[in-house]
């Protein structure tokens, strides 16, 4: 089975493909970079294809098919190889990240297409695209760590593409710097992963896990840990501000790395570490919590935001909490599910939002949009699609995975109530949020000015991408369809043999009574009240929205205002640290400590020079003396060693 | 025949010795130093023969010749360049070559 044991080939081509448009691109031509930085990426797509295609073929007892490449460091017990595997979880994973970062780089030749840094950009874009099958692939934590650091590194230089502007170039260090405490919690979880179980490798820490108990505690301490690197890479509660600030990147680097896989990288992590996880009820329900109170908190702060892309990074924060809850709740494969299906539909919003803007020549402010809907036909109806799925409208890739969560939060083994009514709530608003955009972009009058700009569709390397992901975003869901009419969910199927320990066998129900109950769900009916509510205030009513933000006007200034979260922020962490910095490390540690020793020791050697220089004279005979005083005082130093050698 | 003892010679070697280093140190006059310089290499020239004479070896008589070959070179090298100095300075006094300091 060739490809399979060349798992590495898969992590080649993109880096290929980067090192070539990053050291020669400036010199090529636009098709050149076009068809280097597609290409290394369409035969990574194929490639992972034929992986998957032999992986399912291997028998059970092969799985995870690990390849060790050579041995990266050893240092004692400390021993870490470079090796790659290849298992369920990664497969889908392997799937969502190459195909859809696959039409992220068809899309971005068309919406690049008149930036400077064009193959810039596509080097980092395939970096990236390296970085995450590094980290999906690899089959120790140090592996994925590496994936884990650089598709954050890869996530900074894209935020600040355009570096010559302040507030991106403050974004992309925002979410680096972010990004970076949580990175301090996966970092010290790493090593007590290693102090606990001697081994940083995937199979054997299970294994040794399966094999010896260890104390609920040091599970409980792990997980919390390993989670706080999630919480800060996936922007969950409190270290979600780096994330909509990141819309100032390109859009292409929004829908590929900020919506559909590298934030995704958390709900990745907890999935895979889910043996650790499932011993560790404390941790779980921490999971469980932040996941919830993330999903209806960013969504509250979606409904009051007037850019477009601002709206969607809410509602990516949002639906990424759902993710967790979903884990939290030990609902593992409705988590990765909903993974799946928020990349399809989550990219597609957010490249059809830079469709809109392509179309609008950059503004992205929804208040001055409007009636969209006949000018750009192909991005209303992709876009209005992703709406729907996002929505959980029946029939929709968004309504069967937010679905299972909500249920597993409802009657799963880790069942609570007040999380799956935060779940619910934040379904309606999500929905509410959803068609407000909608309606406020592609409906009711042009709110600009309909001579100065020239509304057009965009090229068809963009549409191609929005119409492959739009039907992804109906259909993508159908992988679970079977459990509507009786049948075993084949997702959760394929998925059992990497959660099978920590997910219950979902209940057998009869195949009416289960659509039923799928079609008279409470997601189901709060899809359909939210796109109702905002279909009355935006379409029926649109001077209701004004009033309603009027009579609750403190209410309408703190969501408008994000809760205020990041002036608390800066207030409570950046004041002080940059006080402290001016004020101690500054003038106090770096000008009076550090510039004291250098200065002072140049002071000592010019003071000791100025009193010893006096030595040298210029008269011979003090030389002279001089030599004599040495000889004469190595001499009784020998007589002196030499008479204490003899007795 | 009496035989003169070693310590005799090492006696009339450190007197010798010691004379061109007071001579070194207090002469002003650089011909003389110089002169100190080639009393003092006699002196050692002395010892080493007579530790050779008293140790029936050659080693020491070696060592001389080389102290005498090496003692003309430099007398050569030397008095060039105290002529060059005589030349330049008007005067052989080492309390006027001062300029080689801070």
């Amino acid at each position: 089975m060739p490809i399979l044991d060349h798992l590495w080939i898969l992590l080649a081509l993109p880096l290929l493909g980067s090192a070539i448009n990053g050291l020669f691109g400036k010199n090529f031509s636009k098709t050149v970079v076009n068809s280097v930085a597609i290409g290394s990426v369409a035969l990574a797509f194929l490639a992972a294809v034929e992986a998957v295609r032999e992986f399912v073929q291997l028998p059970a007892d092969q799985i995870p098919h690990v390849g060790t490449y050579f041995t990266w460091m050893v240092a004692g017990p400390f021993h870490v190889d470079f090796a790659l595997q290849i298992d369920q979880l990664t497969v889908v994973m392997l799937m969502v990240v190459t195909f859809v970062g696959m039409l992220i780089h068809i899309y971005s030749t068309g919406y690049m297409a008149h930036e400077g840094g064009y193959y810039r950009f596509f080097s980092y874009l395939n970096l990236f695209m390296f970085f995450m099958l590094t980290l999906v692939l690899g089959a120790n934590l140090i592996v994925m760590f590496v994936g884990w650091e650089g598709v954050g590194l890869c996530s900074y230089l894209l935020i600040g593409f355009w570096f010559l502007k302040k507030s991106a170039a403050d974004a992309g260090k925002k979410a680096f710097i972010t990004t970076r405490i949580g990175d301090f919690g996966f970092t010290v979880g790493l090593l007590l992963i290693f102090a606990t179980f001697r081994s940083l490798d995937f199979q054997t820490i299970f294994k040794s896990l399966a094999a010896n108990p260890v104390s609920e505690g040091v599970l409980t301490t792990i997980c919390i840990l390993l989670f706080t690197g999630a919480i800060g890479k996936s922007a969950q509660l409190p270290l979600y501000v780096w994330l909509p600030d990141a819309m100032e990147g390109p859009t292409p680097v929004s829908a590929l790395i900020h919506a559909a896989t590298m934030v995704t990288a958390g709900v990745y992590m907890v999935a895979r570490m889910n043996p650790l996880f499932s011993r560790a009820p404390i941790a779980m329900l921490v999971v469980a919590i932040v996941g919830a109170i993330t999903a209806f908190y960013s969504a509250t702060i979606g409904i009051a935001q007037t850019d477009i892309k601002k709206v969607l990074a809410y509602s990516t924060v949002s639906q990424l909490g759902y993710m967790f809850l979903a884990c939290g709740v030990g609902a593992y494969s409705a988590g990765i599910f909903h993974l799946m299906t928020h990349a399809f539909f989550k990219g597609l919003l957010f490249l059809a939002a830079g469709s809109v803007i392509h179309a609008m020549d950059g503004e992205q402010d929804m208040r001055k949009m409007g009636g969209l809907r006949k000018k750009i036909p192909i991005t209303f109806w992709t876009m209005l699609i992703a709406t729907l799925a996002i929505a959980g409208i029946p029939g929709f890739a968004g309504y069967f995975s937010k679905d299972a969560i909500l249920e597993a939060a409802a009657t799963g083994p880790h069942a609570n109530f007040i999380l799956w009514l935060l779940g619910v709530t934040g379904a309606l608003i999500t929905s509410f949020y959803m068609f407000r955009l909608i309606f406020l972009t592609f409906f009711g009058e042009p709110r600009f000015d309909e001579h100065k700009a020239h509304v057009h569709e965009s090229p068809r390397s963009m549409t191609v991408p929005l119409m492959v992901l739009a039907f992804l975003s109906i259909f993508g869901g159908w992988f679970a369809l079977p459990k509507m009419i009786g049948g075993a969910n084949y997702f959760e199927r394929f998925l059992a043999p990497v959660f099978g320990a920590a997910e219950a066998p979902p209940e057998p129900t009869s195949p009416s009574d289960a659509l039923l109950h799928a079609l008279l769900s409470w997601p189901v009916f709060v899809g359909l009240l939210g796109l109702l509510i905002a279909c009355y205030l935006y379409l029926k009513r649109p001077d209701l929205p004004k009033k309603l933000a009027q009579s609750m006007r403190p209410l309408y200034t703190l969501i408008f205002n994000k809760y205020y979260v990041d002036e608390i922020y800066g207030f409570l962490i950046v004041r002080p640290l940059l006080w402290i910095s001016t004020n101690v490390l500054w003038h106090v540690v770096d000008e009076g400590v550090i510039d004291g020793v250098v200065n002072g020791s140049a002071h000592l050697a010019r003071l000791s020079g100025r009193q010893v220089r006096r030595l040298q004279s210029g008269n011979t005979r003090s030389y002279a003396s001089w030599v004599l005083i040495g000889v004469v005082g190595f001499t009784v130093l020998l007589l002196a060693l030499f008479v204490t050698g003899v007795h | 025949m009496s035989v003169v003892p070693v310590s005799y010679y090492l006696a009339l070697s450190a007197v010798l010795f010691g004379l061109g280093v007071i001579a070194f140190v207090f002469k002003r006059n650089i011909i003389t130093i110089f002169m100190s310089i080639e009393l003092m290499l006699n002196a050692v020239n002395l010892a080493f023969v007579a530790f050779a004479r008293a140790h029936n070896q050659l080693d020491g008589l070696v060592f001389v010749f080389f102290v005498i070959v090496v003692a003309a070179a430099e007398a050569a090298v030397g008095l060039a360049i105290v002529i060059m100095i005589a030349q330049n300075r008007q005067s052989l006094s080492v309390e006027r070559m001062n300029l080689l300091k801070f």
